[in-house]
Protein backbone atom coordinates (compact mmCIF):
# COMPACT_ATOMS: atom_id res chain seq x y z
CA UNK A 1 0.00 0.00 0.00
CA UNK A 2 2.10 2.85 -0.98
CA UNK A 3 -0.61 4.69 -3.00
CA UNK A 4 -3.47 5.46 -0.55
CA UNK A 5 -5.33 8.17 1.34
CA UNK A 6 -6.17 7.93 5.42
CA UNK A 7 -9.22 6.89 4.36
CA UNK A 8 -8.50 4.40 2.20
CA UNK A 9 -6.03 3.08 4.45
CA UNK A 10 -8.46 2.82 7.56
CA UNK A 11 -11.41 1.16 5.19
CA UNK A 12 -8.86 -1.30 4.21
CA UNK A 13 -7.66 -2.05 7.65
CA UNK A 14 -11.63 -2.35 8.84
CA UNK A 15 -12.98 -4.60 5.99
CA UNK A 16 -10.08 -7.30 5.33
CA UNK A 17 -8.73 -6.06 1.66
CA UNK A 18 -7.60 -3.16 0.41
CA UNK A 19 -10.27 -1.01 -0.92
CA UNK A 20 -10.08 1.98 -3.38
CA UNK A 21 -12.24 5.21 -3.67
CA UNK A 22 -15.48 4.42 -5.24
CA UNK A 23 -15.94 0.54 -3.77
CA UNK A 24 -18.50 -0.50 -1.53
CA UNK A 25 -16.92 -1.67 2.08
CA UNK A 26 -18.51 -3.35 4.56
CA UNK A 27 -16.13 -2.61 7.24
CA UNK A 28 -15.84 -3.82 10.98
CA UNK A 29 -16.25 -0.86 13.98
CA UNK A 30 -14.23 0.20 16.69
CA UNK A 31 -16.87 2.18 18.48
CA UNK A 32 -20.23 3.19 17.95
CA UNK A 33 -22.06 5.93 20.02
CA UNK A 34 -25.71 6.96 19.96
CA UNK A 35 -27.47 10.08 21.67
CA UNK A 36 -30.65 10.41 23.16
CA UNK A 37 -31.92 12.16 19.96
CA UNK A 38 -31.08 9.12 17.74
CA UNK A 39 -30.97 6.15 19.94
CA UNK A 40 -35.06 5.58 21.08
CA UNK A 41 -35.32 5.07 17.50
CA UNK A 42 -32.38 2.78 16.69
CA UNK A 43 -33.20 0.74 19.65
CA UNK A 44 -36.49 0.28 18.47
CA UNK A 45 -34.85 -0.26 15.15
CA UNK A 46 -32.24 -3.00 17.05
CA UNK A 47 -35.35 -4.58 18.16
CA UNK A 48 -37.05 -4.93 14.83
CA UNK A 49 -34.07 -6.48 13.56
CA UNK A 50 -34.37 -9.25 15.77
CA UNK A 51 -31.27 -8.38 18.14
CA UNK A 52 -30.83 -9.77 21.59
CA UNK A 53 -27.29 -9.20 22.23
CA UNK A 54 -24.95 -6.02 20.77
CA UNK A 55 -22.08 -7.16 18.62
CA UNK A 56 -19.76 -5.66 21.83
CA UNK A 57 -21.36 -4.39 24.58
CA UNK A 58 -17.91 -2.25 25.42
CA UNK A 59 -17.97 -0.68 22.16
CA UNK A 60 -21.34 0.41 22.39
CA UNK A 61 -22.31 4.07 24.43
CA UNK A 62 -25.39 6.42 24.42
CA UNK A 63 -25.01 10.28 25.36
CA UNK A 64 -27.92 11.78 26.90
CA UNK A 65 -26.63 15.25 25.47
CA UNK A 66 -29.28 16.81 23.38
CA UNK A 67 -32.04 16.63 26.13
CA UNK A 68 -30.09 18.18 28.90
CA UNK A 69 -31.82 18.10 31.19
CA UNK A 70 -35.15 16.68 29.75
CA UNK A 71 -37.87 19.40 30.17
CA UNK A 72 -40.76 17.12 29.08
CA UNK A 73 -42.05 13.87 30.70
CA UNK A 74 -41.46 13.15 26.74
CA UNK A 75 -37.59 13.31 27.02
CA UNK A 76 -37.30 11.95 29.99
CA UNK A 77 -38.91 8.63 28.84
CA UNK A 78 -36.39 8.88 25.91
CA UNK A 79 -33.64 9.10 28.35
CA UNK A 80 -35.43 5.82 30.57
CA UNK A 81 -35.77 3.95 27.45
CA UNK A 82 -31.67 4.37 26.93
CA UNK A 83 -31.06 3.72 30.36
CA UNK A 84 -32.87 0.40 30.50
CA UNK A 85 -32.01 -0.52 27.23
CA UNK A 86 -28.25 0.14 28.00
CA UNK A 87 -28.38 -1.16 31.78
CA UNK A 88 -29.94 -4.86 30.01
CA UNK A 89 -27.41 -4.90 26.89
CA UNK A 90 -24.46 -3.65 28.99
CA UNK A 91 -23.55 -0.65 27.03
CA UNK A 92 -22.56 2.28 28.57
CA UNK A 93 -24.27 5.54 29.12
CA UNK A 94 -22.92 9.29 29.54
CA UNK A 95 -25.44 10.49 31.86
CA UNK A 96 -27.13 14.14 31.59
CA UNK A 97 -24.47 16.61 32.05
CA UNK A 98 -21.47 14.51 31.28
CA UNK A 99 -21.35 16.24 27.61
CA UNK A 100 -21.88 16.36 24.17
CA UNK A 101 -21.73 12.91 22.57
CA UNK A 102 -18.33 12.87 20.49
CA UNK A 103 -16.74 15.20 22.87
CA UNK A 104 -17.05 12.58 26.18
CA UNK A 105 -15.53 9.85 23.89
CA UNK A 106 -12.34 12.28 23.10
CA UNK A 107 -12.27 13.35 26.69
CA UNK A 108 -12.53 9.43 27.86
CA UNK A 109 -9.62 7.99 25.37
CA UNK A 110 -12.17 6.21 23.61
CA UNK A 111 -10.75 6.71 20.28
CA UNK A 112 -7.74 5.97 18.86
CA UNK A 113 -5.97 6.61 15.57
CA UNK A 114 -6.86 4.57 12.64
CA UNK A 115 -10.14 3.86 14.30
CA UNK A 116 -13.39 3.53 12.73
CA UNK A 117 -16.07 5.51 14.81
CA UNK A 118 -20.04 5.06 13.72
CA UNK A 119 -21.70 7.75 15.77
CA UNK A 120 -25.72 8.74 15.37
CA UNK A 121 -24.76 12.40 15.14
CA UNK A 122 -24.16 14.78 12.29
CA UNK A 123 -20.74 16.36 13.81
CA UNK A 124 -19.14 12.61 15.06
CA UNK A 125 -16.54 13.97 12.24
CA UNK A 126 -15.23 15.78 15.15
CA UNK A 127 -13.26 12.60 16.51
CA UNK A 128 -11.38 12.68 13.01
CA UNK A 129 -8.76 15.24 14.54
CA UNK A 130 -7.51 12.15 16.41
CA UNK A 131 -6.59 10.32 12.76
CA UNK A 132 -9.74 8.43 13.24
CA UNK A 133 -12.49 7.52 10.11
CA UNK A 134 -15.72 8.86 11.96
CA UNK A 135 -18.58 9.42 10.29
CA UNK A 136 -22.35 10.48 11.60
CA UNK A 137 -25.08 8.29 10.56
CA UNK A 138 -28.74 7.89 11.58
CA UNK A 139 -30.74 5.77 13.51
CA UNK A 140 -30.70 2.72 11.39
CA UNK A 141 -27.10 2.58 10.81
CA UNK A 142 -26.71 2.98 14.25
CA UNK A 143 -28.76 0.02 15.04
CA UNK A 144 -27.17 -1.99 12.68
CA UNK A 145 -23.87 -1.46 13.52
CA UNK A 146 -24.96 -1.99 17.46
CA UNK A 147 -25.73 -5.43 16.05
CA UNK A 148 -23.49 -6.83 13.60
CA UNK A 149 -20.48 -4.56 14.64
CA UNK A 150 -20.77 -3.46 10.52
CA UNK A 151 -21.28 -1.00 8.34
CA UNK A 152 -21.50 -0.68 4.45
CA UNK A 153 -19.64 2.33 3.05
CA UNK A 154 -18.56 3.70 -0.27
CA UNK A 155 -14.97 4.51 0.30
CA UNK A 156 -15.19 7.81 -0.59
CA UNK A 157 -12.69 10.59 -2.59
CA UNK A 158 -10.80 12.58 -0.78
CA UNK A 159 -10.19 16.14 -1.03
CA UNK A 160 -7.00 17.35 0.35
CA UNK A 161 -6.61 20.73 2.41
CA UNK A 162 -3.34 21.83 2.71
CA UNK A 163 -2.90 24.50 5.61
CA UNK A 164 0.57 26.97 4.69
CA UNK A 165 1.71 29.60 6.24
CA UNK A 166 1.08 31.51 9.49
CA UNK A 167 -1.76 32.16 11.12
CA UNK A 168 -2.37 35.73 12.57
CA UNK A 169 -2.78 35.88 16.19
CA UNK A 170 -6.22 37.15 15.38
CA UNK A 171 -7.64 34.21 13.79
CA UNK A 172 -8.79 31.39 15.38
CA UNK A 173 -9.93 27.54 14.18
CA UNK A 174 -13.05 28.60 14.14
CA UNK A 175 -12.19 31.25 11.68
CA UNK A 176 -9.97 29.03 9.13
CA UNK A 177 -13.16 26.44 9.48
CA UNK A 178 -15.58 28.95 8.45
CA UNK A 179 -13.39 30.54 5.54
CA UNK A 180 -13.17 26.57 4.33
CA UNK A 181 -16.64 25.74 4.29
CA UNK A 182 -17.42 29.67 2.50
CA UNK A 183 -14.71 28.04 -0.19
CA UNK A 184 -16.17 24.48 -0.73
CA UNK A 185 -19.95 25.67 -0.34
CA UNK A 186 -22.55 24.04 1.67
CA UNK A 187 -21.90 20.81 -0.91
CA UNK A 188 -18.75 21.08 -1.76
CA UNK A 189 -17.11 18.08 0.22
CA UNK A 190 -20.47 15.98 -0.19
CA UNK A 191 -19.17 12.05 0.06
CA UNK A 192 -16.01 13.46 0.82
CA UNK A 193 -13.20 12.80 2.99
CA UNK A 194 -11.36 16.18 3.88
CA UNK A 195 -7.73 15.10 4.79
CA UNK A 196 -5.60 17.78 6.37
CA UNK A 197 -2.20 18.27 5.62
CA UNK A 198 0.72 21.29 4.93
CA UNK A 199 3.36 22.94 7.16
CA UNK A 200 1.29 24.96 9.34
CA UNK A 201 -0.62 21.67 10.90
CA UNK A 202 2.04 21.97 14.06
CA UNK A 203 0.51 25.44 14.57
CA UNK A 204 -2.87 23.69 14.96
CA UNK A 205 -3.48 22.12 18.99
CA UNK A 206 -5.88 19.00 19.63
CA UNK A 207 -8.88 21.63 20.25
CA UNK A 208 -8.11 23.52 17.08
CA UNK A 209 -8.24 20.38 15.34
CA UNK A 210 -11.31 19.42 17.13
CA UNK A 211 -12.88 22.81 14.95
CA UNK A 212 -11.77 22.12 12.34
CA UNK A 213 -12.82 18.63 11.29
CA UNK A 214 -15.99 18.97 13.44
CA UNK A 215 -17.38 21.88 11.03
CA UNK A 216 -16.13 20.09 7.82
CA UNK A 217 -19.75 18.47 7.88
CA UNK A 218 -21.13 21.76 6.97
CA UNK A 219 -19.37 21.23 3.95
CA UNK A 220 -21.33 17.62 3.23
CA UNK A 221 -17.98 16.05 3.95
CA UNK A 222 -18.19 12.33 5.44
CA UNK A 223 -15.30 12.50 7.28
CA UNK A 224 -12.57 14.78 7.59
CA UNK A 225 -8.95 13.39 9.28
CA UNK A 226 -5.65 14.84 10.38
CA UNK A 227 -2.81 13.04 10.20
CA UNK A 228 -1.25 11.07 12.51
CA UNK A 229 0.30 7.70 12.96
CA UNK A 230 -1.71 6.82 9.72
CA UNK A 231 -0.81 9.40 7.21
CA UNK A 232 -1.46 9.36 3.03
CA UNK A 233 0.95 7.83 0.76
CA UNK A 234 3.39 10.33 -1.23
CA UNK A 235 1.60 9.28 -4.50
CA UNK A 236 -2.04 8.74 -2.98
CA UNK A 237 -4.60 10.03 -5.55
CA UNK A 238 -6.72 13.02 -4.08
CA UNK A 239 -9.83 14.27 -5.90
CA UNK A 240 -9.00 17.76 -5.54
CA UNK A 241 -6.46 19.76 -3.36
CA UNK A 242 -7.01 22.63 -2.06
CA UNK A 243 -4.17 25.35 -0.41
CA UNK A 244 -5.13 27.18 1.97
CA UNK A 245 -2.60 30.27 2.87
CA UNK A 246 -3.18 31.13 6.24
CA UNK A 247 -1.97 34.48 6.24
CA UNK A 248 -4.60 35.46 4.64
CA UNK A 249 -7.35 34.26 6.78
CA UNK A 250 -8.80 36.88 8.70
CA UNK A 251 -11.76 36.93 11.23
CA UNK A 252 -15.39 35.28 9.81
CA UNK A 253 -18.60 35.67 10.53
CA UNK A 254 -21.70 33.28 9.16
CA UNK A 255 -24.86 35.20 8.51
CA UNK A 256 -28.24 34.07 9.00
CA UNK A 257 -29.56 31.25 7.71
CA UNK A 258 -26.79 29.17 6.58
CA UNK A 259 -22.97 28.25 8.28
CA UNK A 260 -21.96 28.69 4.68
CA UNK A 261 -23.08 32.06 4.44
CA UNK A 262 -19.98 33.57 5.60
CA UNK A 263 -18.32 36.85 5.22
CA UNK A 264 -15.44 38.74 6.84
CA UNK A 265 -16.75 40.03 9.98
CA UNK A 266 -16.38 43.72 9.39
CA UNK A 267 -18.92 43.65 7.07
CA UNK A 268 -20.92 42.66 9.69
CA UNK A 269 -19.99 44.91 12.28
CA UNK A 270 -22.28 47.11 14.40
CA UNK A 271 -25.08 44.23 14.29
CA UNK A 272 -26.92 44.99 18.35
CA UNK A 273 -27.17 41.30 20.17
CA UNK A 274 -29.15 40.45 22.53
CA UNK A 275 -27.76 36.86 22.86
CA UNK A 276 -24.73 35.70 22.94
CA UNK A 277 -24.27 31.84 23.29
CA UNK A 278 -20.98 30.11 24.33
CA UNK A 279 -20.92 26.68 23.85
CA UNK A 280 -21.77 23.49 21.58
CA UNK A 281 -19.31 20.69 19.84
CA UNK A 282 -17.72 23.83 17.65
CA UNK A 283 -16.89 26.55 20.48
CA UNK A 284 -17.13 24.96 23.97
CA UNK A 285 -14.26 23.75 25.28
CA UNK A 286 -12.29 24.98 27.78
CA UNK A 287 -9.98 26.76 25.43
CA UNK A 288 -12.90 28.73 23.81
CA UNK A 289 -14.20 30.27 27.32
CA UNK A 290 -10.68 31.28 28.22
CA UNK A 291 -10.21 33.09 24.45
CA UNK A 292 -14.12 34.32 25.17
CA UNK A 293 -13.22 35.83 28.34
CA UNK A 294 -10.14 37.78 27.66
CA UNK A 295 -11.83 39.30 24.33
CA UNK A 296 -14.87 40.04 26.69
CA UNK A 297 -11.75 41.94 29.27
CA UNK A 298 -10.20 43.43 26.04
CA UNK A 299 -13.61 44.98 25.12
CA UNK A 300 -14.40 46.33 28.95
CA UNK A 301 -15.51 43.57 31.11
CA UNK A 302 -18.53 44.25 31.51
CA UNK A 303 -21.65 42.36 29.92
CA UNK A 304 -23.57 45.28 27.75
CA UNK A 305 -27.19 46.22 28.75
CA UNK A 306 -29.58 43.98 27.36
CA UNK A 307 -27.39 41.23 26.38
CA UNK A 308 -27.91 37.53 27.55
CA UNK A 309 -24.57 35.50 28.04
CA UNK A 310 -25.23 32.22 27.93
CA UNK A 311 -22.49 29.36 28.60
CA UNK A 312 -22.63 25.68 27.95
CA UNK A 313 -19.58 23.69 28.06
CA UNK A 314 -19.59 20.92 25.76
CA UNK A 315 -18.71 18.38 28.57
CA UNK A 316 -18.39 17.93 32.21
CA UNK A 317 -14.41 17.76 31.74
CA UNK A 318 -14.51 21.50 30.44
CA UNK A 319 -16.73 22.70 32.78
CA UNK A 320 -14.46 21.44 35.69
CA UNK A 321 -11.62 22.60 33.85
CA UNK A 322 -13.03 26.12 33.84
CA UNK A 323 -14.38 26.13 37.51
CA UNK A 324 -10.56 24.81 38.61
CA UNK A 325 -9.35 27.80 36.61
CA UNK A 326 -11.91 30.50 37.43
CA UNK A 327 -12.66 31.56 34.28
CA UNK A 328 -16.39 30.01 35.17
CA UNK A 329 -16.62 32.24 38.24
CA UNK A 330 -15.52 35.19 36.86
CA UNK A 331 -17.96 35.16 33.56
CA UNK A 332 -21.31 34.11 36.29
CA UNK A 333 -19.89 37.00 38.19
CA UNK A 334 -20.12 39.26 35.39
CA UNK A 335 -23.79 38.03 34.76
CA UNK A 336 -23.35 34.80 32.16
CA UNK A 337 -25.73 32.03 32.78
CA UNK A 338 -24.51 28.40 33.13
CA UNK A 339 -26.60 25.44 31.68
CA UNK A 340 -26.26 21.68 31.79
CA UNK A 341 -23.23 20.83 29.64
CA UNK A 342 -24.46 19.28 26.82
CA UNK A 343 -25.75 20.41 23.11
CA UNK A 344 -27.57 22.94 24.94
CA UNK A 345 -29.51 26.02 23.27
CA UNK A 346 -27.90 25.28 19.55
CA UNK A 347 -30.79 22.71 18.27
CA UNK A 348 -33.53 24.02 20.02
CA UNK A 349 -33.70 21.04 21.96
CA UNK A 350 -32.37 22.16 25.80
CA UNK A 351 -31.37 24.98 27.02
CA UNK A 352 -32.08 29.29 26.12
CA UNK A 353 -34.57 29.37 23.70
CA UNK A 354 -34.15 33.30 21.49
CA UNK A 355 -36.70 35.76 22.14
CA UNK A 356 -38.90 36.73 19.11
CA UNK A 357 -37.16 38.95 16.75
CA UNK A 358 -33.81 38.98 18.98
CA UNK A 359 -30.26 38.39 17.33
CA UNK A 360 -28.05 35.66 18.86
CA UNK A 361 -24.23 35.70 18.29
CA UNK A 362 -23.17 31.89 18.85
CA UNK A 363 -20.22 29.60 18.77
CA UNK A 364 -22.36 27.04 17.07
CA UNK A 365 -22.18 25.04 14.32
CA UNK A 366 -25.25 25.75 12.30
CA UNK A 367 -28.08 28.71 11.87
CA UNK A 368 -30.79 27.45 10.18
CA UNK A 369 -33.77 29.34 10.34
CA UNK A 370 -35.51 27.84 13.81
CA UNK A 371 -32.14 26.28 14.78
CA UNK A 372 -32.53 27.51 18.54
CA UNK A 373 -36.03 27.02 18.46
CA UNK A 374 -37.39 30.24 17.10
CA UNK A 375 -38.29 31.12 13.69
CA UNK A 376 -37.95 34.93 14.23
CA UNK A 377 -34.53 34.79 15.54
CA UNK A 378 -31.41 35.97 13.57
CA UNK A 379 -28.78 33.79 14.31
CA UNK A 380 -24.79 34.83 13.55
CA UNK A 381 -22.06 32.15 14.03
CA UNK A 382 -18.30 33.32 14.87
CA UNK A 383 -15.34 32.35 17.18
CA UNK A 384 -15.16 32.26 20.92
CA UNK A 385 -13.26 35.93 20.98
CA UNK A 386 -15.44 37.60 18.55
CA UNK A 387 -18.41 36.29 21.07
CA UNK A 388 -16.56 37.49 23.79
CA UNK A 389 -16.55 40.81 22.97
CA UNK A 390 -19.79 41.17 21.55
CA UNK A 391 -21.02 40.44 25.29
CA UNK A 392 -19.15 43.56 26.53
CA UNK A 393 -20.15 45.47 23.61
CA UNK A 394 -23.67 44.33 22.18
CA UNK A 395 -22.82 44.48 19.22
CA UNK A 396 -20.83 41.97 16.25
CA UNK A 397 -17.51 44.17 16.49
CA UNK A 398 -15.26 45.00 13.76
CA UNK A 399 -12.07 43.27 15.14
CA UNK A 400 -10.79 40.91 17.91
CA UNK B 1 -40.42 -0.51 -9.64
CA UNK B 2 -42.14 2.45 -10.49
CA UNK B 3 -43.31 5.68 -8.38
CA UNK B 4 -45.86 8.34 -10.00
CA UNK B 5 -47.19 11.36 -8.67
CA UNK B 6 -47.07 15.13 -8.53
CA UNK B 7 -44.26 17.53 -8.13
CA UNK B 8 -43.61 19.37 -5.54
CA UNK B 9 -40.82 21.71 -6.03
CA UNK B 10 -38.48 22.48 -3.37
CA UNK B 11 -35.03 24.94 -3.93
CA UNK B 12 -31.42 24.05 -2.79
CA UNK B 13 -30.18 23.16 0.65
CA UNK B 14 -33.29 21.96 2.20
CA UNK B 15 -32.14 20.83 5.67
CA UNK B 16 -33.63 18.35 7.54
CA UNK B 17 -34.38 20.79 10.48
CA UNK B 18 -36.51 22.48 7.81
CA UNK B 19 -37.73 18.87 7.14
CA UNK B 20 -38.72 19.04 10.92
CA UNK B 21 -37.73 21.38 12.95
CA UNK B 22 -35.23 19.50 16.10
CA UNK B 23 -37.61 20.83 18.88
CA UNK B 24 -40.39 19.05 17.59
CA UNK B 25 -38.45 16.16 18.52
CA UNK B 26 -39.04 16.70 21.93
CA UNK B 27 -42.79 16.13 21.76
CA UNK B 28 -42.39 12.51 19.99
CA UNK B 29 -40.62 10.64 17.27
CA UNK B 30 -43.66 8.78 16.09
CA UNK B 31 -43.73 10.26 12.21
CA UNK B 32 -47.50 9.94 12.21
CA UNK B 33 -47.89 12.79 14.84
CA UNK B 34 -44.65 15.11 13.03
CA UNK B 35 -46.05 14.93 9.83
CA UNK B 36 -48.27 18.08 10.03
CA UNK B 37 -44.99 19.66 11.06
CA UNK B 38 -43.40 18.32 7.40
CA UNK B 39 -41.20 21.42 5.67
CA UNK B 40 -42.84 24.21 8.36
CA UNK B 41 -39.45 25.76 8.88
CA UNK B 42 -40.32 26.56 4.61
CA UNK B 43 -43.55 26.67 4.47
CA UNK B 44 -46.41 26.44 7.48
CA UNK B 45 -48.75 25.56 5.06
CA UNK B 46 -46.99 22.80 3.05
CA UNK B 47 -47.89 20.03 5.44
CA UNK B 48 -51.64 20.35 4.72
CA UNK B 49 -51.18 20.51 0.90
CA UNK B 50 -49.31 16.79 0.18
CA UNK B 51 -51.75 14.65 -1.47
CA UNK B 52 -50.54 10.66 -1.15
CA UNK B 53 -48.24 9.77 -3.35
CA UNK B 54 -46.62 13.40 -4.45
CA UNK B 55 -42.90 13.29 -5.18
CA UNK B 56 -40.35 16.21 -4.05
CA UNK B 57 -38.58 17.58 -6.39
CA UNK B 58 -35.31 19.56 -4.68
CA UNK B 59 -32.35 21.35 -5.95
CA UNK B 60 -28.84 20.85 -4.53
CA UNK B 61 -27.65 19.36 -1.20
CA UNK B 62 -31.13 17.59 -0.18
CA UNK B 63 -31.27 16.73 3.76
CA UNK B 64 -27.81 18.26 4.70
CA UNK B 65 -27.66 19.21 8.39
CA UNK B 66 -28.35 16.96 11.14
CA UNK B 67 -28.54 13.64 10.52
CA UNK B 68 -31.66 13.01 12.32
CA UNK B 69 -32.97 9.63 10.61
CA UNK B 70 -36.77 11.43 11.27
CA UNK B 71 -36.52 13.68 8.51
CA UNK B 72 -36.74 10.38 6.44
CA UNK B 73 -39.90 8.87 8.25
CA UNK B 74 -41.95 11.91 8.50
CA UNK B 75 -41.59 12.62 4.43
CA UNK B 76 -42.95 8.38 4.60
CA UNK B 77 -45.63 8.99 6.83
CA UNK B 78 -46.55 12.39 5.34
CA UNK B 79 -47.32 10.25 2.13
CA UNK B 80 -44.67 11.38 -0.40
CA UNK B 81 -43.53 8.95 -2.86
CA UNK B 82 -40.05 9.49 -3.58
CA UNK B 83 -37.54 12.66 -3.26
CA UNK B 84 -35.93 13.57 -6.58
CA UNK B 85 -33.16 16.14 -6.42
CA UNK B 86 -29.66 17.14 -8.19
CA UNK B 87 -28.03 15.93 -5.19
CA UNK B 88 -28.41 14.92 -1.30
CA UNK B 89 -26.42 14.91 2.26
CA UNK B 90 -24.80 11.71 2.49
CA UNK B 91 -26.61 11.11 5.94
CA UNK B 92 -29.90 11.82 4.72
CA UNK B 93 -29.19 9.58 1.13
CA UNK B 94 -28.22 6.30 3.56
CA UNK B 95 -30.99 7.15 6.12
CA UNK B 96 -34.00 7.27 3.03
CA UNK B 97 -32.22 3.95 1.46
CA UNK B 98 -32.39 2.52 5.31
CA UNK B 99 -35.96 3.40 5.38
CA UNK B 100 -37.32 2.18 1.68
CA UNK B 101 -37.64 5.54 0.67
CA UNK B 102 -36.77 5.54 -3.05
CA UNK B 103 -34.43 8.52 -3.42
CA UNK B 104 -33.03 9.65 -6.77
CA UNK B 105 -30.16 11.65 -7.67
CA UNK B 106 -31.27 13.75 -11.40
CA UNK B 107 -30.91 17.24 -13.01
CA UNK B 108 -34.63 18.79 -11.74
CA UNK B 109 -33.93 22.29 -13.23
CA UNK B 110 -36.31 22.06 -15.67
CA UNK B 111 -38.96 20.09 -12.92
CA UNK B 112 -41.58 22.72 -12.23
CA UNK B 113 -44.31 22.56 -8.81
CA UNK B 114 -47.33 20.53 -10.06
CA UNK B 115 -45.77 18.39 -13.18
CA UNK B 116 -46.61 14.65 -13.49
CA UNK B 117 -43.50 12.62 -12.54
CA UNK B 118 -42.78 8.92 -12.77
CA UNK B 119 -39.65 7.03 -11.60
CA UNK B 120 -38.82 4.10 -12.79
CA UNK B 121 -36.30 1.65 -11.49
CA UNK B 122 -35.09 -1.31 -13.32
CA UNK B 123 -31.82 -3.51 -12.30
CA UNK B 124 -30.11 -0.36 -10.44
CA UNK B 125 -30.81 1.98 -13.20
CA UNK B 126 -33.35 4.65 -12.61
CA UNK B 127 -35.14 7.11 -15.18
CA UNK B 128 -37.54 9.90 -14.34
CA UNK B 129 -39.55 10.89 -16.81
CA UNK B 130 -41.44 14.40 -16.43
CA UNK B 131 -44.59 13.42 -18.12
CA UNK B 132 -45.88 17.40 -18.49
CA UNK B 133 -43.14 18.80 -20.37
CA UNK B 134 -42.10 15.53 -21.86
CA UNK B 135 -38.26 15.10 -20.69
CA UNK B 136 -36.83 11.99 -19.25
CA UNK B 137 -33.61 12.64 -16.94
CA UNK B 138 -31.65 9.82 -15.79
CA UNK B 139 -30.65 9.18 -12.34
CA UNK B 140 -27.53 7.96 -10.72
CA UNK B 141 -27.29 4.13 -11.13
CA UNK B 142 -27.77 2.59 -7.48
CA UNK B 143 -24.74 0.72 -6.32
CA UNK B 144 -25.89 -3.50 -5.47
CA UNK B 145 -26.02 -2.81 -2.12
CA UNK B 146 -28.13 0.34 -2.62
CA UNK B 147 -30.26 -1.97 -4.85
CA UNK B 148 -30.90 -4.75 -2.53
CA UNK B 149 -31.78 -2.87 0.76
CA UNK B 150 -34.56 -1.14 -1.63
CA UNK B 151 -35.71 -4.90 -2.43
CA UNK B 152 -35.73 -5.46 0.77
CA UNK B 153 -37.57 -2.66 2.00
CA UNK B 154 -34.95 -0.93 3.88
CA UNK B 155 -32.34 -1.70 6.53
CA UNK B 156 -34.41 -3.11 9.06
CA UNK B 157 -36.37 -6.01 6.85
CA UNK B 158 -32.54 -6.67 5.78
CA UNK B 159 -30.96 -7.73 8.44
CA UNK B 160 -34.06 -9.04 9.93
CA UNK B 161 -33.69 -11.48 6.97
CA UNK B 162 -30.27 -11.95 6.79
CA UNK B 163 -28.43 -11.29 10.67
CA UNK B 164 -25.42 -9.99 8.77
CA UNK B 165 -24.14 -6.99 6.72
CA UNK B 166 -22.10 -9.57 4.48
Amino acid sequence: MTTHTISEKILSAHCGRPVRAGEIAICRVDCVIGTDGSGPMAIDYFEQMGGQTLFDPSRVFFSLDHYAPPDTPQTMAFHQRIREFAASHGATVFEVGDGISHQVAVDRGLVGAGDLVVGADSHMVTCGALNAFAIGVGSSDLAAAMLTGKIWLRVPETIRVILRGRRPADVAAKDVALFLIQRFGGDGANYHTIEFAGDALPAFSRDDRLVLCNLMVEAGAKAAIFPGPITADPQAVFHIESECDLAEVTPQVALPHAPVNVVPLGAAAGVPVQMVFIGTCTGGRAVDFRDAWDAFMRAGGRLADGVQLVLTPASRDVHDQILADGTLARFQAAGAVLTTSGCGACCGTSGVIPGDGTTVLSTANRNFKARMGNATAQIYLASPAVCGTAAATGRIPEHV
Amino acid sequence: MTVHGRARALGDDVNTDYIISSSRKRATIDPKQLAPYLLEGISPEFAASVRPGDVLVAGRNFGCGSAMEVAVTVIQAAGIGAVVARSFARSFFRNAINNGLLVVECDTASFQEGDDVTIHVSDGQVQVHNETRDITAAGAPLPPIVQELIRSGGLVPYLAARGSLD
